[in-house]
């Protein structure tokens, strides 16, 4: 005999949700421990280098505080105590900054424009080329870079700087003391730019190219030219990916040494002058002093390291939370 | 001269045409007010999809382009636009003449002919980024249109296109918090407000519920009063109850061909060729 349910609703309360089980089987357990162990390895890689960086240069922080972060001045001591050792990085540390934010505000434009040309304007053949270029380029270790930048940039550079001076010599952070132009923060800045524009660029042009097809041809159909169409719907909807790509370029600015090493006069002065032969970076500063610094030296330029590792870890938060906000938001 | 002899192209009976005035340095003997082709083709590289097809879509008609998959319908559709040629390697031959001028010619800005003729497609897609008032008015920015009333321009379209009552108090949503048949009469919206001439439609309803689809088709019926209407679909009942003129699009496994064109009543109950009445009737397809 068929039993017919009953329609009629339950007399009892609400029942609560049930649990809900999961069974993994064999390969699924295998495979899952795999990619778990890949996922933590990455994670236990940055807690040891950070709590490395910071057990070697306990000491220095320890004994010097604050002023090794805002003093300016790298001297060795004697030893015997007749000249004390000093050590802070505050020019370095402005100096790593200053030359990483020119580098973004020149590689940025050129980055954006390039991946909008690759996409949306040149031929199919020419872009196929060009983004295999692209990341070919992508991929040169920054001491080519370097080495290139040296010998075009100190050139071209100077020429740039003076009509900079001539032009907006009466911008304060543009305006220079002596008119000795070159080695500068800012042709460092442009060597760093050309480094990291084709990282940008590629990412960039990675993101553009999956905008929704079908968007990009409403606005062809609502007689949109093709800025029009860009304006509307390609950096709306690659803003957050140009962001990641921007703050990948930046990263590799900040930790960038041979480029600065090669081109910059490091000297322990704070200096915002754009123009002036003087600056430095952190990165730079452990390359010059690793060869024949004391002991106490070294965990000094450990301390440097320390620093520069928290500065590269707060910009990329900062990047994570601007993509996630400017996701979210669609 | 270059005139059009009778039973040459496949001029729909019944319909509108009207002879517009010439000027002197024209000299076709009579052009259509709204869409005309002229033995149109197709091709994507070596690929010869769409062979030719000469049609002509009055102004205040609907006309709908039915036939099974791979016929060459959207391809056609989107050559009534210049959207065509955003496809790599795709290339056309014949006309496509809208109030008798040549849209392909070398010195049409097409831009301005996809103002004239506008295109609804397949997804709803309203622009993510924008507010449903700023979706309605993107084409005129886009356009640079200069306009002085903006708000009874969102109105005008929002009612035109069967939405105003459903979104008048929350013009500031995105597009996205409407259901997929509000986003798509959104859409339809968005066309109207740069006033176009011909409103191209490739499947518009696809991918909406039976409700949403028939709140689309009186829409469809009431932009016939003013403008020319031209609306792919699969749905032969969708195209019996909205369309004016019908025309049957075919493949062999080469590149697709009209097969028939005629008064939608007539297509549906007493077509010439059989392959249409098979069609219709649902017998392959």
């Amino acid at each position: 005999m068929i039993k017919v349910m009953s329609v009629v609703p339950s007399v009892e309360s609400t029942p609560d949700p049930r649990e809900l089980f999961v069974i993994y089987n064999r390969a699924d357990r295998i495979f899952r421990r795999i990619v778990t162990s890949g996922a933590l390895t990455s994670l236990i890689l940055l807690g040891l280098i950070g709590t490395f960086l910071f057990v070697r240069s306990a000491q220095i922080f320890n004994d010097r505080g604050l002023k090794f972060i805002t003093g300016s001045n790298w001297t060795a001591g004697s030893g015997d105590g007749v000249i004390p050792d000093d050590f802070s990085i505050g020019p370095m540390l402005t100096g790593t900054i200053l030359v990483s934010v020119i580098a973004l505000i020149i590689a940025m434009p050129l980055a954006i424009g390039g991946a909008l040309y690759i996409e949306f304007y040149a031929a199919s053949r020419l872009r196929k080329l060009l983004s295999t270029m692209l990341d070919l380029a992508a991929a040169i270790p920054s001491l080519i870079f370097g080495l290139w930048g040296v010998v075009l940039f100190t050139s071209f550079g100077e020429r740039w700087s003076i009509l900079l001076n001539s032009r907006f010599g009466w911008v304060p952070f543009i305006k220079v003391q002596a008119e000795v132009f070159g080695r500068s923060p800012f042709v460092a800045g442009c060597v760093l730019a050309s480094l990291i524009t084709p990282i940008i660029t590629s990412v960039s042009r990675e993101v553009f190219s999956r905008t929704p097809r079908d968007l990009i041809d409403t606005c062809y159909a609502l007689g949109s030219t093709r800025w029009g169409a860009i304006k509307t719907v390609v950096l709306p909807f690659g803003r957050s990916g140009v962001i990641g790509g921007a703050m990948l370029g930046l990263g590799r600015a900040l930790g960038e040494t041979v480029a600065v090493y090669l081109l910059l006069n490091i000297v322990f002065r704070y200096n915002f002058r754009i123009l002036e032969s003087e600056g430095g970076n952190i990165a730079s500063l452990i390359a010059l002093k690793f060869g024949e610094a004391t002991e106490y030296e070294l965990k000094a330029l450990v301390a440097a390291g320390f620093v520069l590792f928290l500065l590269t870890l707060v910009v990329n938060m900062f990047a994570a939370t601007i993509v996630e906000k400017s996701t979210r938001r669609k | 001269m270059e005139t059009i002899k009778k039973g040459e192209t496949k001029v729909m009976q019944g319909s509108q045409t009207s002879v517009a005035t010439m000027s002197a340095s024209q000299t076709t003997a009579t052009a259509v007010r709204g869409l005309e082709t002229k033995n149109v083709h197709a091709w994507f590289g070596k690929h010869h999809v769409l062979s030719d097809v000469s049609l002509q879509f009055p102004e205040r008609t609907v006309t709908g382009l039915i036939g099974p998959s791979g016929c060459g319908k959207s391809t056609f559709i989107r050559l009534l636009n210049r959207m065509h040629e955003f496809i790599p390697s795709a290339a056309m031959a014949g006309q496509v003449l809208q109030d008798g001028q040549d849209i392909y010619s070398p010195d049409v800005d097409a831009a301005a002919i996809r103002l004239k003729v506008g295109m609804v497609f397949q997804k709803p897609n309203p622009f993510p980024a924008m507010n449903i008032r700023e979706n309605v008015l993107s084409g005129i920015k886009l356009a640079h249109l200069k306009v002085a009333d903006h708000d009874s321009i969102v109105e005008n379209c929002l009612t035109r296109a069967g939405l105003w009552k459903e979104v008048k108090d929350r013009l500031t949503a995105t597009g996205g918090s409407l259901s997929g048949g509000q986003q798509q009469r959104l859409c339809i919206a968005r066309s109207l407000a740069v006033e176009p001439s011909v409103l191209l439609m490739d499947e518009p309803c696809s991918a909406l519920d039976p409700g949403s689809t028939l709140r689309i088709e009186e829409t469809i019926k009431e932009l016939a009063e003013k403008i020319a209407v031209v609306i792919v679909t699969h749905n032969m009942q969708q195209a019996a109850r909205v369309s004016d003129f019908c025309a049957f699009f075919l493949t062999d496994g080469g590149p697709g061909y009209l097969v028939e064109a005629d008064a939608t009543k007539k297509l549906f109950t007493n077509p010439t060729d059989t392959r249409t009445a098979d069609y219709v009737q649902g017998k392959f397809g």
